[in-house]
């Protein structure tokens, strides 16, 4: 009989970041001292970030955690009989009961946490590559199907159909179709790409896998940003099992189909992040970005027709695929279907990943999941959808969280980043860091975002000293509406949004005392 | 591990890498890697090995806040700039990182021990500020997390 005891610690950047690898190292010297056995799995994250590291062990099929937990108090832990599921001041219950996680609706992210990245058999346990299996066997026109059935929409922040886009790229002509999977998660706020990569890579490639099958494409890149350095290294070592058991590579389960996938490493550049700037990268060159049209779904990279789309987006998929179409649009309100991952930060007492239904308010999110602000200060602003969404004050919080319902009110839901603010932040400051930002990361194609974004920060500088406050209050309106007009994409097109947003609902932020 | 410069494993990387146009991005990364910046003679190589002129080759390094043509600090030190990092205090951990390490952002420290950079978001947001040393994350950091870190006495 094993009586080895199961102890999964995340190997995910948020957990390694307070320390999980230590945490590891501490147990696993305590335990050979104590003559304990011990197994250690560095399981994914279930997106408790703020109780990373979150350590569990595997008593009689349950899986009981502690956290978070520092290097510090392993002697603890084992003092209380950890190993036993004994009490401490750390313990959290069985993880299943968590409320944090037990009231989210786990669609995308379900085997996040729960199974070993690094393990096929673990995936393929807990239904990995069914959704491939039944695509290999019903082919393109079945897939494309169940998407559009599924009414899943571009999960990177645009909300474009995925159904349509996948239809455009199968029609279009060509002899060498691409999928490139956009893996450069830069907007502040975000980390549900990362979570995803770190916790379940194989999803990613099983959507990867499906897509090339639906479109007819036989290669994938996945453009990875730099800074995570961490999601590369089980990503490529995902990329590489997938291949030894054949669910990549060559004669994919013996269908005839191929795929390839590689991964390539952005440069720290944020505009990266949009599309046809990415292709570009993926070409080799500087992410300076295309006129549009033509769509990348007919003239993408190397001229080819190409599917690009985000990680959670092509994560979905096998589900979807798996589950029926129709399970999944049984989530969610009027056109936003399904669940999206939110990512709650800044000054949050329990930031995390939450994936849930469309439809709860924002308020909802930050009060029940989030438990108010960090600082236990009352919530001031909350930026959602990136450095390119809207600055909400407390009374939008009961905005639903619905493409539409943001759309409404000048603002995004994006990539589903929620970002809280204290009473202590200046949002002149905020704004002007908004135009900053835009100038550091612009591509300089076209005028309205490369000057536009210089002329903004010099703008709001002139306001917040109090010079010519009419005139330049006008100025940096008439800068706005340039700026969304004019711009050649979401770069400088958007970035003025938090910026009116910060004038329309906190003017007082930006009259200081007349010195 | 940073190498001093050195052309025959310059010239490796690159056929490493795939010496093609549509590789440069992978190729200069790789070179960041290595050398810790791109010199004037990396930017040569790699346009000779790639059939590129060198303007083309120093638009794109230039393009790319990772490309640096100047050789990094031992320590290469990442404070996040941005604004789940900014709601929980990175504008005064900077300050504070400044101050310590006597170097300002985008400087590299005089002994050359140090560089301290900006960065715009390292996916820890749920844990801000987040700080990179070389390749690692560090979560909630305070200026006691940071001075710990980093190395330094209180």
């Amino acid at each position: 009989m094993n009586t080895s005891t199961k102890i999964f610690i995340p190997r995910d950047t948020a957990s390694i970041s307070m320390g999980g690898d230590e945490v590891a190292i501490k147990i696993e010297e305590i335990a050979q001292k104590e003559k304990k056995e011990v197994t250690i799995i560095r399981n994914g994250s279930w997106g408790m970030s703020w109780l990373e590291p979150l350590i569990e062990i595997e008593i009689e099929g349950h899986r009981v955690a502690y956290g978070p937990i520092s290097e510090t108090d392993v002697i603890d832990l084992f003092e209380a009989d950890f190993l036993k599921g004994g009490s401490h001041p750390l313990k959290l219950g069985n993880t299943n009961d968590i409320a944090y996680l037990k009231n989210q609706q786990r669609w995308t992210f379900r085997r996040c946490g729960l199974i070993d990245p690094a393990s096929i058999e673990d995936y393929i346990k807990n239904r990995g590559f069914s959704g491939l299996e039944i695509a290999l066997q019903k082919g393109s026109s079945h897939i494309l199907k169940e998407l559009e059935k599924s009414g899943l929409r571009g999960r990177g922040g645009a909300g474009f159909p995925t159904a349509i886009k996948w239809q455009t790229v199968t029609n279009a002509e060509g002899d060498q179709k691409y999928i490139a999977c956009n893996a450069d998660e830069g907007d502040s706020g975000t980390f549900s790409d990362r979570i995803l990569m770190e916790s379940d890579p194989l999803a990613l490639i099983e959507g990867m896998t499906i897509a090339g099958l639906t479109v007819g494409a036989n290669k994938g890149y996945i453009y990875l940003r730099s800074e995570y350095p961490i999601a590369h290294e089980i990503l490529a070592s995902a990329i590489k099992t997938a291949k030894e058991h054949n669910w990549l590579g060559k004669d994919i389960q013996a269908s005839g189909f191929d795929f390839e996938i590689d991964i390539h490493i952005g440069g720290g550049s944020y505009v990266c992040g949009e599309e046809t700037a990415m292709l570009e990268s993926l070409e080799g060159k500087a992410g300076m970005i295309r006129f549009k049209p033509p769509l990348p779904a007919l003239e993408g990279l190397f001229g080819k027709p190409t599917v690009v789309n985000n990680v959670v987006t092509l994560a979905s998929v096998p589900d979807i695929i798996d589950q029926g179409g129709s399970a999944y649009s049984a989530y969610g309100v009027n056109r936003s279907k399904g669940t999206l991952a939110f990512q709650l930060s800044g000054n949050v007492k329990q930031g995390g990943l939450v994936e849930i239904a469309f439809g709860i308010t924002l308020r909802e999110l930050i009060e029940k999941w989030g438990g108010g602000t960090a600082s236990g200060k009352p919530v001031y602003a909350v930026q959602v959808g990136g450095p390119l969404g809207a600055y909400f004050p407390n009374s939008l919080l009961d905005t639903p969280l619905d493409y539409e319902a943001f759309a409404a009110k000048d603002g995004m839901v994006g990539h589903g980043g929620v970002v809280v603010f204290d009473d202590t932040a200046d949002m002149a400051i905020q704004a002007r860091f908004a135009m900053e930002f835009c100038s550091i990361e612009s591509c300089g194609k076209c005028t309205p975002c490369r000057i536009g974004s210089i002329r903004g920060v010099e703008v709001i500088d002139r306001i917040i000293n109090n010079e010519n406050r009419e005139k330049n209050m006008d100025l940096l309106n008439d800068l706005c509406e340039t700026m969304i007009d004019g711009s050649l994409c979401a770069m400088g097109g958007m970035t003025p949004f938090p910026v009116k947003s910060a004038l329309q609902y906190f003017p007082e932020d930006f009259k200081p005392e007349i010195k | 591990m940073i190498h001093k410069y050195d052309e025959k494993i310059a010239l490796d990387i690159i056929h490493q890498v795939g010496a093609k146009p549509e590789m440069l991005v992978q190729i200069l990364r790789a070179f960041v890697v290595k050398f810790s910046y791109i010199s004037e003679s990396a930017i040569r190589l790699i346009a000779k090995e790639l059939n590129l002129s060198r303007a083309e080759i120093h638009g794109t390094v230039s393009f790319y806040h990772d490309f640096r043509t100047t050789k990094a600090g031992e320590t290469v030190i990442k404070i996040c700039q941005a604004e789940a990092c900014q709601a929980m205090g990175s504008r005064q951990l900077t300050a504070h990182a400044e101050k310590v390490l006597g170097v300002k952002l985008h400087g590299t420290s005089e002994n050359n021990a140090y560089s301290l950079e900006p960065i715009y978001c390292l996916g820890n947001c749920a844990c801000s500020p987040a700080v990179m040393i070389d390749e690692k994350v560090y979560g909630k950091v305070d200026t006691k997390k940071f001075n710990q870190i980093v190395g330094f006495k209180e």
